[in-house]
């Protein structure tokens, strides 16, 4: 293609040609990888204002980096959640989990037992910390990287394989996607897999609450590619106009399917940044810091319990894998993109952290490591009993009709009987013909 | 007391009471805002000022600003946060100032609220009401006429419901803010404030002249999926909804013509059993609707009617409806289905 400035313009005029910028990541498959222009400060660099801050009083912390691990594995500086030793083992233990869980179901995946699953290595603690600085009973709006939610509420894993199985366990009734799981019980949203959806739902539950004069807060989980949707924006400006009790989290994590984060508008200005044009308090944070995030969502949680205002936190963050089993991430970027990643493991940086300070060692972690293993072994086993994907254990027929509405319109009746009329057909042995196939 | 015996009552305790369209949706909302404290108002301009059209006036002062409040204007976004409302156990009915604006909110509509029982397995639900003008014939141009209805009729999971008159548009609005599925509620505006003949040179007749104007004072409710039955009549049967059930009874009246005419109400779930009643009674259908007519609600009717009462017709099913094009400003007359197209249409399928 001929350079624009030396072509003439189909204006045909003397004035400059126009030139349209289409983002390009850093590196492509193959290429070499340099991180060096990436800024990640110095853990305990960032001053921790008060909850009632005003967003505009605290911008800094929309371009800088709130980091609490330093390289000496030591926890520094005024985000420092100074958690007891049990709450960080119990911190670890999660994350933990969340990545043996990972590994079971990618493998099962793999193996033909289901359709689909996602993992979240090496952004566990966007979901597992984050989430334990909330009350259990507040409510959460995640997007579909929160698996790590679930297992820090001790969501029932089985419930999650079940799901993942879409088999006759599954309380979901084999209706959505593997891992779109919902629970009422543990204040978690249905998953919708449309994105950005569940950000003005959770600003609607945290306004609900609020109109209520409930105590409860609402969070929600985006990724840094979803904050292009117009739902976002409507999110952002709902919750400032109403100054409702919820936390926005954009999970950077850089690479939304094969697009980078420059084409959210990464090259231009952080997602943390974008708070400050609403008027919400942003924050941006080291998303592989397991004490950093807590910190960063603890604040944000205090902020909106006292009526102070809603926070947007970006966590900076890397997709180690790909965005789904259905992703091959070779194809559009350098594999040495995860060696070369600045801001490490969040598991080993949590591990050494706890080592650092006495609390831990690697016989310890060696072992919880293999009883997670052990563990989701075990419970993987337990839910097959209920059935993998397409072997027939799932629910009956007639609940594929159900629940479109809370009554059974007739046309829907109509149609469940044709259902039923065409599994007699297909196997009139299984299913002899009854009063509601005739 | 029985729902219908509450009803009986409180028909007889207010006799002759005649309030317009835009009253009756008022007292609607003041009546579930009174009787359930999970109900709130919102939308663009519904609160302090009451709504462009009045339906919500005074309702702010009444019920407060948490319960009636204005919104930013983001139809994604009113969808939006009345979803995370609903989850939270609360009953919004969130209003969208035109039809022609619901489309920037119709994810939230199609892939959130319709599909939320579904996919939780009724973990949650998305018990909300979107009230939104729909229609033309009152020089609104293209972004203020349209009649989206079978956007909404083809979803899995939502309801659509249309009033025709005050009486209707009262009873059903509370049917629909106690239902707990999302439903469009589409208030033809067209005839807000009187019937329509379909004559637009023609003085507007107001409610008060109309029977279905008397409208009782206190809660009652339309059943949802039961159409009415606006005339009877050997002729032929008409269905039709909103506007077009005026303008239909009108032409009729005019040509003398014997027709048996349905107000459908509710699109969705619709009331096949009174159709088919009709139809094969008087072995002719003609359906009105305003809306464009490529895969129109008209569409499905006339399918629903074949399917069902094709050994009773004496004559194929006709549509008539708007044309295919945008709703034109200068030339809405032009486009309305009013009486020529109708009269037109009863000639061929009466001689057929």
């Amino acid at each position: 293609m001929a350079d624009p400035a030396s072509t003439t313009p189909p204006s045909g005029d003397n004035r400059p040609a126009l030139a349209l910028h289409v983002p390009e990541p850093r590196s492509r498959p193959g290429d070499p990888v340099d991180f060096s222009d990436v800024d990640i400060g110095e853990a305990g660099a960032q001053p921790r204002p008060d909850e009632g801050a005003k967003p505009d009083e605290m911008k800094d912390l929309a371009y800088g980096l709130i980091r609490v691990l330093g390289e000496d594995d030591k926890a520094h500086g005024p985000w420092d959640p100074k958690l007891d030793p049990e709450t960080l083992r119990t911190m670890l233990g999660h994350m933990a989990l969340v990545r043996a869980f990972d590994e079971r179901m990618f493998r099962g995946q793999r193996q033909g037992k289901t359709s689909f699953y996602m993992k979240c290595t090496g952004e566990e603690a966007t979901s597992v910390a984050a989430s334990m600085a909330l009350a259990s009973d507040d409510m959460v709006f995640p997007s579909y990287r929160q698996q790590g939610i679930l297992i820090a509420r001790g969501y029932p894993l089985i419930e999650m394989i079940n799901q993942i199985y879409s088999n006759k366990g599954d309380k979901l009734k084999g209706r959505q996607l593997p891992i779109m799981y919902s629970s009422r019980e543990h204040s978690f949203f249905s998953i919708s897999g449309n994105l950005a959806t569940q950000t003005p739902q959770a600003v609607g539950w945290a306004m609900a609450s609020a109109i209520k004069g409930d105590s409860r807060i609402a969070a929600t989980w985006v990724g840094e590619g979803s904050t292009a949707e117009g739902d976002f924006h409507s999110a952002c400006t709902f919750a400032t106009v109403y100054n409702a009790p919820v936390i926005l989290n954009v999970i950077n994590n850089q690479w939304a399917i094969s697009s980078f984060s420059g084409f959210a508008g990464a090259e231009r200005t952080t997602f943390a940044a974008r708070a400050l044009g609403y008027g919400l308090a942003g924050l941006r944070v080291d998303g592989n810091d397991a004490l950093a995030c807590y910190a960063a969502q603890a604040w944000a949680a205090n902020r909106a319990r006292a009526n102070k205002g809603p926070t947007l936190i970006e966590y900076f963050t890397y997709r180690a894998e790909g965005h789904s089993t259905s992703d091959d991430p070779s194809g559009y970027r350098s594999a040495q993109e995860r060696e070369e990643w600045p801001l490490g493991d969040p598991i080993m940086r949590l591990k050494k952290h706890l080592i650092a300070i006495g609390e831990w060692d690697e016989e310890r972690h060696a072992a919880m490591d293999l009883e997670c293993a052990e563990r989701v072994k075990a419970t993987t086993k337990e839910a097959e009993k209920n059935g993998i994907l397409g072997h027939g254990l799932h629910h009956p027929f007639h609940t594929m009709f159900e629940d479109v509405f809370e009554e059974l319109p007739w046309h829907l009746k109509e149609q469940a009987q044709q259902a039923t009329r065409e599994r007699q057909i297909k196997w009139p042995d299984h299913h002899p013909m009854d009063e509601a196939g005739k | 007391m029985s729902a219908e015996a509450s009803t009986q009552a409180a028909v007889e305790a207010t006799a002759e009471r005649r309030i317009n369209m835009i009253e009756a949706i008022n007292e609607a909302l003041d009546i579930m805002l009174t009787r359930d404290p999970d109900v709130i108002v919102m939308g663009e301009d519904v609160g302090y000022f009451g709504g462009v059209f009045r339906c919500t006036a005074g309702l702010q002062e009444k019920h407060g600003k948490t319960r009636v409040f204005d919104t930013p204007i983001s139809e994604c976004g009113i969808i939006g946060v009345a979803v995370g409302m609903g989850a939270y156990g609360l009953r919004p009915v969130p209003e969208i100032q035109f039809a022609d604006y619901i489309y920037p909110g119709l994810d939230q509509l199609i892939s959130e609220a319709a599909r939320l029982r579904y996919r939780s397995a009724t973990e949650y639900i998305a018990p909300m009401t979107v009230r939104s003008p729909f229609g033309g014939g009152i020089f609104g141009g293209q972004t203020h006429s349209q009649s989206p209805e079978s956007i909404f009729t083809h979803v899995s999971g939502l309801k659509t419901v249309i009033p025709s008159t005050p009486y209707d548009a009262k009873g059903l609005l509370i049917s629909c803010i106690e239902d707990n599925d999302p439903v469009i509620f589409f208030e033809p505006k067209r005839i807000y404030n009187g019937p329509f003949s379909g004559y637009y040179d023609k003085p507007v007749e107001p409610w008060k002249k109309h029977d279905a104007s008397i409208v009782p004072e206190g809660y009652y409710k339309i059943p949802l999926g039961k159409a009415r039955t606006v005339r009877e009549g050997e002729a032929l049967t008409i269905l039709a909804y909103g506007t077009m059930v005026h303008v239909a009874e009108s032409v009729c009246r005019e040509k003398g013509v014997d027709a048996e005419i349905l107000d459908l109400r509710t699109l969705v779930p619709l009331d096949i059993e009174a159709i088919e009643a009709s139809v094969k009674k008087t072995g002719r259908c003609l359906i009105v609707h305003e809306a464009t007519r490529t895969s129109g609600f008209g569409a499905e009717l006339s399918a629903l009617v074949t399917e069902r009462c094709f050994y009773h017709l004496e004559a194929p099913v006709e549509r008539v409806t708007g044309f295919d094009t945008p709703y034109p400003h200068s030339l809405e007359w032009a486009y309305f289905p009013g009486p020529v197209r109708i009269g037109e249409a009863i000639d061929k399928i009466l001689k057929d």
